[in-house]
């Protein structure tokens, strides 16, 4: 799969709250409406000016706090192509995959790269290609692959169950 | 070499050694959902299944906007109302009930060596009863319900060794504060961790189930403690199942290990905008507050609401301050009840509230105007946390709560 778009830089312990303030998380379920909010409360101009193929770049622990995968799922929704980070919050990794959304783990990629710059991911050969040269992302591990290869946990889950 | 508790627990679930790093599928033994039950009902049968797998694994507990706020939210206590009736899971617990994280031990629902999910952070909880337990998400969730399996990786395990007695006037609250301040918001990403030392070993459930429940604010997968005596006395009359503690090995492997004494150790208050922005209260004495949260699953339980009717008998809260009380559940309200301190919280002029998550997330129930500062006994500050991102939220322990109550200011209760 190719990506392409621009980057959306963030510093460190970027927090599911941020991404998708907890008092939407019973009100706000289109997935339209989602995508309007998210990063609301980190970047105000995010959900108005991004482009379906752009990146989200943070430094550690990005998606820290709650369980919610609202906040996964609002960037998809928003068109967010991937996010590439130094570490992900545990939780915040799994509803990535579990929403096909790939969350790319690359300190060096994020210190190279800068806010508005273009990028380009190649997940099959796992290269992030920007203005600084190529970075190398490792693959995801093999028991997880197929989940997300199948598009996330739910069509997975289909497949597991015939249906 | 030998196992940690979470390479023998997950290892006992599928059959066979399993080491860190590890990704395993195993059926867990029981799985909690709270008010995103009706979400995850949705996703389950867009899977395609009609039957839950094994509604037997299965606690459902509304707490996180109780009673229900707008017609939102009420559709959706409704549609799970509807699902665990329609799917008997009997182990549902509506509005009245309490916490989720506090519900699920009350209720027996946790035991040592059980492996236990739930589809909300703070399910790390449940490690303080020699469980292994780990929060996933909501689709995981639904997954469960139609399959009965998730995946998990092996976690390596870090070891925070705690020794020392507490001054008077300091709790597990200022520990957890100051070993997130140590050990950082990112300090245990993925990991396993291990609370023990002579100090853990003494504490009661309630303060045990601190560091267990913000296990996940630095990090961590699962937080995990050895029951100690009181700790199985709790679940004597609670828990049906046989079961069997599960401890480390003496020569297993931890990735890393930190010790702290709390012999000398202050209160501490985690400021605004991150749960390791910890400092000495000492360094922020003096703040103007305008509301107080005094609960969540963190700090809500008996011996918490005996300190605070301790500092707050006889006296008034602030005039400019709004103190809201929340009981981690009913259990909890009617023992403090009967003690005969709610009336003395209520004389004092705080609001007292239903059991349940109250403000925690910003769905209702205490959200701050702008520009209002917070202190909360709760576990997360992140901006907008409760509701409005123009406010600011502490986090400290109920006696700094408590004391902070009486002159408007954020009090240092250290003597």
């Amino acid at each position: 799969m190719l990506i392409k778009g621009k980057v959306w830089k963030y510093g460190n312990d970027v927090n599911t709250d941020v991404i998708f303030p907890g008092k939407y998380t019973y009100t706000i379920t289109e997935t339209a409406e989602m995508a309007k909010v998210a990063l609301e409360d980190l970047d105000p101009e995010f959900a108005k000016n991004v482009h379906k193929g752009d990146v989200i770049v943070g430094g550690t622990n990005f998606g820290c706090g709650s369980s919610r995968e609202q906040a996964a799922s609002c960037l998809v929704y928003s068109g967010v192509g991937a996010v590439i980070a130094k570490t992900f919050a545990r939780l915040y990794f799994r509803n990535c995959i579990n929403f096909g959304l790939p969350a790319l783990t690359s300190p060096k990629a994020v210190d190279a790269l800068k806010h508005g710059e273009s990028i380009e991911i190649d997940t099959d050969k796992g290269e992030i290609r920007c203005k600084a040269g190529v970075f190398k992302f490792p693959p995801l591990p093999k028991e997880v692959v197929g989940i997300f290869d199948a598009g996330g946990l739910i069509p997975y889950t289909k497949k597991q169950l015939g249906l | 070499m030998g196992k940690t508790f979470s390479e023998k627990i997950l290892g006992q679930k599928v059959g066979k050694d399993v080491v860190p790093g590890e990704i395993i599928e195993v059926e867990p033994d029981v799985a909690m959902s709270h008010d995103n039950t009706a979400a995850i009902s949705k996703t389950f049968y867009k899977i395609g299944v009609d039957q839950v797998y094994k509604p037997g694994m299965h606690v459902v507990i509304l707490d996180h906007c109780t009673p229900a706020a707008n017609e939102k939210f009420a559709e959706n206590h409704k549609d799970i109302r509807e699902f665990v009736r329609k799917q008997g899971i009997r182990n549902f617990y509506d509005i009245h009930v309490g916490i989720c994280h506090q519900v699920m031990h009350e209720k027996g629902h946790v035991w040592p060596g059980a492996l236990i999910v739930g589809s909300d952070s703070h399910s790390t909880s449940y490690g303080a009863f020699g469980a292994f337990s780990a929060g996933i998400g909501r689709s995981e969730m639904a997954a469960i319900m139609a399959r009965g399996k998730i995946w998990l990786r092996v976690p390596e395990t870090i070891k925070i060794v705690v020794d020392g007695e507490f001054p008077e006037a300091v709790s597990a609250k200022d520990l957890m504060l100051k070993i997130a301040r140590e050990i950082g918001a990112d300090g245990a990403l993925y990991k396993a961790i291990e609370f023990c030392g002579p100090t853990i070993d003494r504490m009661s459930v309630a303060s045990r189930f601190v560091f267990t429940n913000m296990a996940v604010e630095i990090g961590a997968k699962a937080g995990y403690m050895i029951p100690n005596q009181a700790t199985l006395g709790y679940l004597k009359d609670r828990v049906s199942q046989p079961f069997e503690v599960i401890e480390s090995d003496p020569n297993a492997e931890y990735e890393a290990e930190y010790h702290f004494d709390v012999s000398t150790l202050e209160p501490m208050i985690a400021k605004p905008h991150t749960v390791d922005n910890v400092v000495p209260v000492s360094e922020v004495k003096g703040t103007r507050i305008d509301q107080i949260f005094f609960g969540s699953c963190t700090n809500a339980r008996v011996e918490d609401f005996e300190i605070v009717a301790e500092i707050l008998r006889g006296k008034r809260v602030h005039p400019d301050v709004r103190m809201l009380v929340f009981p981690a559940s009913q259990e909890v309200y009617l023992e403090v009840l009967k003690k005969g301190w709610i009336q003395e919280l209520v004389e004092a002029g705080c609001v007292i509230m239903n059991p349940g998550c109250g403000p925690c997330m910003g769905n209702h129930e205490g959200v701050p105007a702008n520009g209002e500062v917070v202190l909360a006994t709760s576990n997360r500050n992140f901006k907008g946390r409760l509701g409005n991102k123009e406010s600011f939220v502490y986090l400290v322990s109920p006696r700094t709560a408590a004391m902070s109550a009486l002159t408007g200011k954020i009090e240092d209760c250290w003597y």
